[in-house]
């Protein structure tokens, strides 16, 4: 696997990172060595292994994870390998105008940016 | 206070309770250290002192009304700065975030402060806390205090330099690969990362999302217990957090380890590591056997896949959960002509240059043509490590082995060589791949003076294990082998 100065302008601007010149030439040379390093991934075998989706185990997650929390819930089901989803309970949430103030630019109730949509 | 004799929560709870001090002078304490010390160490970004004398004369009106002490009373702390605190600046150690001053706490840091401990700052740390030195802050190295011109070992550096050092008690940490884990060998101190779940991370800036967590450094394991009970639990902000009893830690370490069967994967002494690391750690693993512990020899295969496999996932989680910086809702903002301008401009000057590396290897990983080579094919990988170890914990009750192949390198020497880098990672990476605890704790020091970790690693939610493990290695002075 080669890595080309066109591959690595073409991860940037889907990243959205601007790049220097030196930048790319920098990232092209290390890119390249670190995935020829994991390249060695291709020696195994792992065409009957199923992708890990979750990082534990779906008998422990069906037991542990999200229980319900609240009374009269409807989401008791612990034991089966459905998802347990919380209640969707309303809560208050009155950070709004701390949350704006660390915005750059904002004019209440928004944030403020380019001009996105020309006619 | 002496470095020989550092403060422990046990310590700073008999010293208010006896009215040796209070909690406002203990902080004060701590602060006049910090002032000497940090200029040289970089291990604090930014300090809270009205928010941690509030808190210390809390502690103080508490114990004059009588009321008995909460667990961490009056116990300074440190926190990396990638976990959420309101009111006071969070940068993740870099320049996008330089001016961020969260709008809430973390859950973990609420946890803290409700059990009474004293939140001195915040620690400095790589970038986002992709790194193994903290030599990728944007606000400069930190220096490890056993030996000042190394690194403490990343991304944590700041939070264990500065327990190491003996400006915290305790602190916390975060560990994706390896960040809790590798700086707590490095500069000589017990480093726990919990099992995922165990911990909330409601309010931890994301790095990557399947394998971040947050665990402690302390200086003996009865601290760690102590913080671990505050800390862990289900917390209804995070829906990754289990729903399972918080044990008594406390109680549990004190148990024997007599009988316990401690597996010793033969693929982590192989090709690589340092001669004084392996007979340290060797000598760590032959006190454990003197104790009652039965040795069974065991071969995880993965293990010289786990680094490919996670710089793979690790970098595509990342290139996602970075890409809500573009200087729109906070940080900092580079104007552009155009949104998309204004995005990439704001990225490329606030991002340095180890955080792009990553986003950028993620995104090619990720993207059309070249996900099922490697973004999915590290996925199946990733479940082949896994079972290694579920596998491994069918014969055993606890897997020992080296926290990292070397002792603390010196500031600058892998700096110019990401692979290098990445390779220090390369015991500690299994472990979060497979969603396990593990913790590094002290085991001798090489000639030169430099500490050697050994990490037990246990079962899932198996935190009493591991520490019950440590917590003996620890009272028959293992820490000094």
């Amino acid at each position: 696997m080669k890595i080309s100065r066109e591959d690595v302008l073409r991860v940037a601007e889907l990243a959205h990172l601007e790049l220097s010149p030196d930048e790319v030439e920098l990232y092209r040379g290390q890119l390249d060595e670190i995935l020829s390093y994991i390249g060695k991934l291709q020696e195994l075998d792992v065409s009957h292994v199923e992708p890990m989706t979750q990082t534990i185990p779906g008998d422990l997650a069906a037991t542990h994870l999200e229980a319900p929390v609240s009374v009269g819930s409807q989401s008791d089901r612990s034991g089966s390998s459905e998802p347990n989803l919380r209640d969707d309970i309303i809560a208050p949430c009155n950070i709004g105008d701390e949350v704006l103030a660390q915005a750059p630019d904002a004019v209440k109730p928004f944030f403020r940016v380019p001009k996105v949509i020309e006619r | 206070m002496s470095p020989a004799t550092p403060w422990t929560i046990a310590g700073v709870r008999e010293a208010l309770q006896a009215k040796k001090i209070s909690a406002r002078e203990l902080a004060r304490e701590f602060y006049t250290q910090i002032d000497r010390r940090n200029p040289e160490l970089n291990a604090f970004l930014t300090l809270c002192p009205e928010r941690a004398y509030a808190q210390a004369d809390r502690v103080d009106a508490s114990m004059a009304q009588g009321r008995a002490l909460e667990p961490l009373a009056g116990v300074p702390v440190a926190i990396k700065d990638v976990l959420s605190t309101r009111g006071v600046r969070t940068t993740c150690g870099s320049k996008i975030l330089e001016n961020y001053m969260p709008a809430y706490d973390a859950t973990a840091i609420e946890r803290l402060e409700g059990a009474g401990a004293v939140i001195l700052g915040k620690t400095n740390c790589d970038e986002f806390a992709m790194g193994s030195s903290n030599e990728n802050s944007a606000y400069g190295a930190v220096r490890n205090p056993i030996a000042r011109d190394r690194v403490p070992g990343g991304s944590s550096g700041g939070s264990a330099a500065a327990v190491a050092a003996g400006l915290s008690v305790v602190a916390l940490g975060t560990d994706t690969g390896g960040s809790i884990r590798q700086p707590g060998a490095y500069c000589g101190i017990p480093a726990t990362m919990p099992t995922y779940g165990r911990v909330s991370r409601y309010g931890l800036i994301a790095f990557a999302s399947s394998l971040d967590r947050i665990g402690p450094f302390a200086t003996n394991i009865t601290d760690v217990a102590t913080v671990m009970a505050v800390i862990a639990g289900h917390d209804s902000n995070d829906s990754t957090s289990a729903a399972l009893a918080v044990p008594n830690y406390a109680d549990e370490i004190e148990s024997p380890v007599q009988g316990l069967r401690i597996g010793v994967p033969e693929d982590y002494f192989g090709e690589g590591i340092d001669s004084e690391v392996k007979a340290k750690v060797q000598a760590g693993i032959a006190l454990l056997e003197k104790l009652g512990c039965k040795r069974v020899p065991l071969h995880m295969p993965h293990t010289d896949y786990a680094i490919a496999t996670y710089y793979i996932v690790a970098t595509a989680e990342a290139s996602s959960n970075l890409a809500r910086y573009d200087g729109v809702r906070y940080g900092l903002r580079v104007p552009g002509a155009t949104l998309m301008e204004m995005y990439r401009k704001t990225r490329e000057r606030g991002f340095g240059p180890e955080v792009k590396r990553r986003i950028m290897l993620g995104t090619y990983a990720l993207s059309s043509g070249y996900y099922d080579a490697y973004y999915l094919r590290a996925q199946k990988v990733r479940a082949l490590i896994a079972q290694d170890f579920s596998n491994a914990f069918q014969k055993v009750d606890a897997i020992i082995t080296p926290t990292t192949p070397t002792p603390a390198f010196k500031l600058g020497e892998k700096t110019a060589d990401p692979l290098q880098m990445y390779l220090a990672d390369i015991y500690t990476v299994t472990g979060s791949l497979a969603g396990v605890p593990g913790i590094s704790i002290p085991c001798g020091k090489t000639k030169a003076g430099l500490p050697v970790g050994m990490q037990i690693f246990g079962p899932h939610f198996g935190e009493a294990r591991i520490l019950q493990l440590a917590r003996a290695f620890e009272k028959a002075d293992g820490f000094t082998i």
